[in-house]
């Protein structure tokens, strides 16, 4: 990120002061305290720390999941906090794609049905979202296994159609929790190595979350978070 | 999204199906209990604004001189009066009821034109001291036909009353009792004459048809002033008022069936409530990744609202069908106490109406919180 400012890639995510805390009953748990990050577009950043430090919960405020107490998050430009929650859905319908640890699939619908999903939200017409469903399924490999319902493929599969849904209307966002958290070592290998193929050939901006090294080593940059803080990239970044 | 409508819905067989079962039973006891008061009102129903009922203003039970009919027909107003008796009696045993009157058969029928026989049987029947007009129905039910010996023991009029089928009569409105057994006034009197002469010459009622409904208070009012303070005052009223008299008698037995058929609704709504909110409180998860691609809380609404109007659809038409059956069983089995069972369009819509309010009324709670689910609170994550 040095050398020529015009040439520096724009920011799309940008938080500062950022803080969130959960209720517990008459208790406040802070979960994050005075957050500062910016993230390029097209990077891929793994997000690390113990259970409990509130990665998950910075990554769904990234996301539009949930919503800070205070401080400042835009994301591609747009103050996520001012939005109403109408304005949130719409603006999660078109800019992120959303990956989680349980695949998170509809266990009714087939691995095409619950692809085509997201596309029900848009003008698409069934031929445009079949083309859609199809060249997603393709890039993950499961064209052969998209009229099998979740419960008929294996963990890998099933979170091969969960980044196929992610991905299906095209976001420039994907956030990702504990992606390989539920898979063995192999799948986990596969689906890193499709994180990064969108990252690499289709300039995609990845915000996962995990504990695994091993997936993390494959993200451009590793920011760690400690009891709701994020320690400075310089800081010793230890689990 | 129909398609996930539709996949929820079969996503627990057995539970669908006996949400479906529950409610075409709750949909089937109430438009048969509907149906039960309805056949109650048939008389009330059926009667006709133009017609009035004069009796004894004591009670029914009491005579009415057959004295009183020259000045009752020279009220101005009246277009025609007919008179009748109630006799009792039975057809073989207690068991075989149905009504049987004694009537003046050339006016009666005159003013009933809701009774339809072919013009020969009438006149047979009128010509026919001893003949008897019977319904369709009870023809039907006892396999009368014209000609056939029919003999009353009479427990009013002591007796064995033979009769001969003359005519079989049927009705012009489907509210039209077709259960009834009509003989001749005259046939009763002159029996009466010889054996128990202080009970004959009386009638129990004056059918009076007056010329156009609007007079019909007026002309009551005339005829009751007629017979003031005489031996047997009159009550006269619109056959209409006549039949919920009768109705009135029976009216906590109506009220209790009414409460009940809407109480077996309300428990059916609880019942199918219940399901939904254990649908919803399942698939929380789900609806909060809906909500994660873009879907509002409207789409998981409509999704709630879609399974369960479709469940209490299917349920209702199911008990709709199944009331067709019912119905004609309960007609074979008690007709008898019913001059009709009506199965009316008006009380299917109103079973499908109800079955969907229930399906609306059912999702309403679950919906609202399907639409207000947190989707950090509902993954249950916090990392």
């Amino acid at each position: 990120m040095t050398g020529n400012p015009a040439l520096a890639p724009a920011p799309v995510v940008e938080i500062a002061h950022l803080n969130k805390s959960y209720r517990r009953g008459s208790q406040v748990l802070p979960v994050l305290q005075d957050i500062n990050l910016t993230i390029q577009a097209g990077e891929f950043l793994a997000l690390m720390g113990p259970s409990g430090s509130g990665k998950t919960t910075l990554l769904n405020l990234i996301a539009g999941l949930d919503r800070p107490d205070s401080g400042h998050l835009t994301v591609h430009g747009i103050n996520l906090p001012a939005l109403t929650e109408s304005q949130l859905a719409d603006w999660r319908a078109a800019n992120v794609g959303f990956i989680f640890q349980f695949y998170q699939l509809i266990p009714v619908l087939t691995a095409y049905e619950n692809v085509e999903l997201p596309l029900l939200l848009t003008r698409l017409s069934r031929r445009e979202r079949q083309e859609h469903v199809d060249l997603v399924l393709e890039l993950v490999s499961l064209s052969d296994r998209q009229h099998h319902y979740p419960g008929q493929l294996s963990g890998g599969q099933q979170q091969r159609v969960a980044i196929a849904r992610a991905l299906v209307t095209d976001p420039t966002l994907i956030a990702a929790d504990e992606p390989t958290g539920d898979l063995d070592k192999k799948s986990a290998g596969e689906i890193m190595d499709l994180l990064t193929q969108l990252n690499r050939e289709f300039q995609k901006t990845i915000i996962i979350v995990t504990h695994d090294p091993e997936a993390a080593a494959h993200a451009g940059r590793i920011r760690r978070l400690i009891k709701g803080q994020l320690l400075n990239e310089s800081e010793p970044q230890e689990d | 999204m129909l398609k996930l409508t539709w996949r929820n819905i079969t996503r627990h067989p057995l539970r669908a199906a006996l949400t479906i079962l529950g409610m075409a039973v709750a949909v089937l006891a109430f438009t048969l209990l509907r149906t039960v008061v309805a056949a109650w009102y048939a008389g009330v129903n059926a009667a006709s604004p133009a017609r009035l009922v004069c009796r004894n203003a004591i009670s029914l039970v009491f005579p009415l001189p057959i004295a009183y009919l020259p000045k009752v027909q020279a009220i101005p107003g009246i277009e025609a009066v007919a008179y009748g008796r109630w006799f009792g009696g039975n057809y073989i045993d207690e068991r075989h009821f149905f009504p049987k009157f004694a009537v003046d058969v050339r006016r009666y029928f005159a003013i009933y034109p809701e009774y339809v026989m072919p013009e020969d049987q009438k006149l047979a029947f009128m010509k026919d001291r001893r003949g008897a007009a019977v319904g369709r129905t009870l023809a039907t039910r006892y396999g009368w036909k014209l000609g056939d010996s029919v003999v009353i023991k009479g427990n009013i009029y002591p007796g064995e009353w033979p009769f001969i089928i003359r005519a079989i009569y049927t009705g012009a409105e489907p509210t039209t009792d077709e259960s009834r057994f009509f003989f001749h006034w005259d046939y009763l009197n002159e029996s009466l004459k010889k054996s128990a002469t202080s009970r004959a010459d009386n009638v129990g009622w004056f059918l009076i048809k007056v010329a156009r409904p609007e007079l019909a208070p007026l002309v009551a009012a005339q005829v009751d002033a007629l017979f003031k303070n005489s031996l047997a005052e009159t009550l006269t009223e619109t056959e209409q008022a006549f039949a919920l008299g009768f109705v009135s008698m029976t009216e906590a037995i109506l009220l209790a069936i009414q409460v009940v058929s809407w109480v077996v609704i309300g428990v059916i709504l609880i019942v199918l409530a219940n399901t939904m909110a254990m649908n919803a409180r399942e698939r929380r998860g789900e609806y909060a990744v809906l909500k994660t691609m873009g879907f509002k809380g409207r789409h998981l609404a409509g999704l709630i609202f879609g399974e369960s109007l479709i469940l209490a659809l299917a349920g209702g038409l199911v008990g709709e069908v199944l009331t067709f059956p019912a119905v004609h069983f309960f007609k074979v089995s008690m007709g008898q106490y019913f001059r009709v069972f009506p199965l009316t369009r008006a009380t299917l819509i109103l079973g499908l109406a109800v079955a969907l309010a229930v399906g609306l009324l059912a999702a309403l709670l679950p919906a609202w919180r399907a639409s207000r689910v947190s989707i950090a609170e509902a993954l249950r994550k916090v990392g």
